[in-house]
C-alpha cells in the first residue's frame, strides 16, 4: 500500500533508539564493581585504550541494546578546572542519571539494600507507579520504579 | 515506612535473603529445603513464593547463577573442566548440555569466542567503540573520519 510506504520510509529518516549514554564516575574500577556486582549489570565491553583509560559499558540484563558508558573525568577531555567543577558536582549528587524499572520494586530494594546501596527515598506509591530513589558509588542519583 | 506503601515486608526480606544465599553459595551442594526451613517457609510456599518475584523456582535460579558465573569465568580463558568443578557441577557432561540450553553455545565454542574478541579488542580496541567517544577523548585524531590512528 502506497501509504504505508511513505510512512515506513519516513520513519526511517527518524531517529529510532538510544544506544549509549555516558554516566560520569569517580572512580571507574569501583563504578564497575558497583554496576556489576550491586546493580547486577552485565559488562558489554571493557577494553583498555591506548593512553591508559578504559572503555567500559554495562547494560541492565534484561536491555542488552543500551550502553552505559562508565566513563571517567578525565583531563583529556575536560580542562582541569571543568574536571574538578564536574567531579565536585557528581560527588554532591547534582545529577539526576535516569530511571530504572523493575518488576517487583519492593525486592529490589531489599536486595540493593542489603548489598549497601544507598537510597535517598525508600519506595512510595506514586500516580505512576512506585518509586525509590538511589545513588551510585559516585553520586550520581537513580530512581528506581515498578511503573503501572 | 507504612504497610500501606511496603506491603509483606517480612517476606520480602526472607526471599531476598534466601536468593542472596544462592547468589553467595552457588558452589556449595545447597539443599533448598534447608533454605526454606531457614526463611520459615513450608518447602512448596517457599518456591511458589521465589517464583513468583524472580519469575524462576530457586533450582532453576540456582542453575542460572552457576551457568552465568560459568560465562564469566570462561571469558577469562579458564577451561572447562576446572569451570566446571568450580561451579559446583560434577558431571562435565551434564554441565555442558545445561550451558548449551541456556546459552546456546557448549562451553568450549563460547570460550574459543571470547578469545577470540579478547585478543580482537587487544589488537583493535578502538573498533569496538563508536567513533565519536573515541575522537572526543583523544583517542583517535579530530576529523581522522574515525580511523585509528596508527603510531
Amino acid at each position: 500500500m502506497p501509504v504505508l510506504c511513505v510512512n515506513n520510509l519516513k520513519r526511517k529518516k527518524m531517529i529510532s533508539k538510544m544506544t549509549h549514554v555516558s554516566i560520569y564516575v569517580l572512580d571507574q574500577g569501583r563504578a564497575y564493581d558497583f554496576y556489576t556486582n550491586k546493580l547486577g549489570f552485565k559488562v558489554i565491553t571493557d577494553a583498555p585504550m591506548p593512553n591508559g583509560d578504559r572503555w567500559i559499558t554495562v547494560c541492565p540484563p534484561e536491555q542488552q541494546d543500551f550502553e552505559i558508558i562508565l566513563a571517567p573525568i578525565t583531563r583529556g577531555v575536560f580542562s582541569e578546572e571543568t574536571a574538578n567543577a564536574l567531579k565536585a558536582l557528581v560527588e554532591k549528587g547534582a545529577f539526576g542519571v535516569g530511571l530504572f524499572t523493575s518488576n517487583d520494586i519492593f525486592a529490589t530494594y531489599e536486595e540493593l539494600k542489603a548489598k549497601g546501596v544507598e537510597f535517598t527515598k525508600t519506595p512510595k506509591k506514586e500516580f505512576y507507579g512506585t518509586e525509590a530513589i538511589f545513588k551510585d558509588d559516585s553520586g550520581n542519583w537513580f530512581s528506581l520504579a515498578q511503573l503501572v | 515506612m507504612v504497610n500501606e506503601e511496603y506491603p509483606k515486608i517480612y517476606l520480602y526480606r526472607r526471599l531476598v535473603q534466601a536468593k542472596l544465599f544462592i547468589d553467595t553459595h552457588y558452589t556449595d551442594k545447597i539443599d533448598l529445603d534447608n533454605i526454606a526451613v531457614e526463611a520459615y517457609f513450608s518447602k512448596f510456599h517457599f518456591i511458589r513464593m521465589f517464583k513468583n518475584i524472580y519469575g524462576k523456582t530457586p533450582h532453576q535460579y540456582l542453575i542460572l547463577v552457576r551457568i552465568r558465573k560459568a560465562m564469566e569465568l570462561l571469558k577469562t580463558s579458564t577451561p572447562v573442566s576446572d569451570v566446571c568443578y568450580a561451579i559446583g557441577f560434577e558431571s562435565l557432561g551434564s554441565f555442558s548440555v545445561l550451558f548449551k540450553r541456556i546459552v546456546g553455545v557448549t562451553p568450549s565454542e563460547y570460550l574459543i569466542q571470547h578469545r577470540e574478541i579478547k585478543t580482537q579488542i587487544a589488537k583493535t580496541p578502538l573498533a569496538f567503540i563508536p567513533g565519536c567517544f573515541a575522537e572526543k577523548n583523544g583517542w583517535i585524531k579530530k576529523n581522522s573520519n574515525f580511523k585509528e590512528v596508527k603510531e
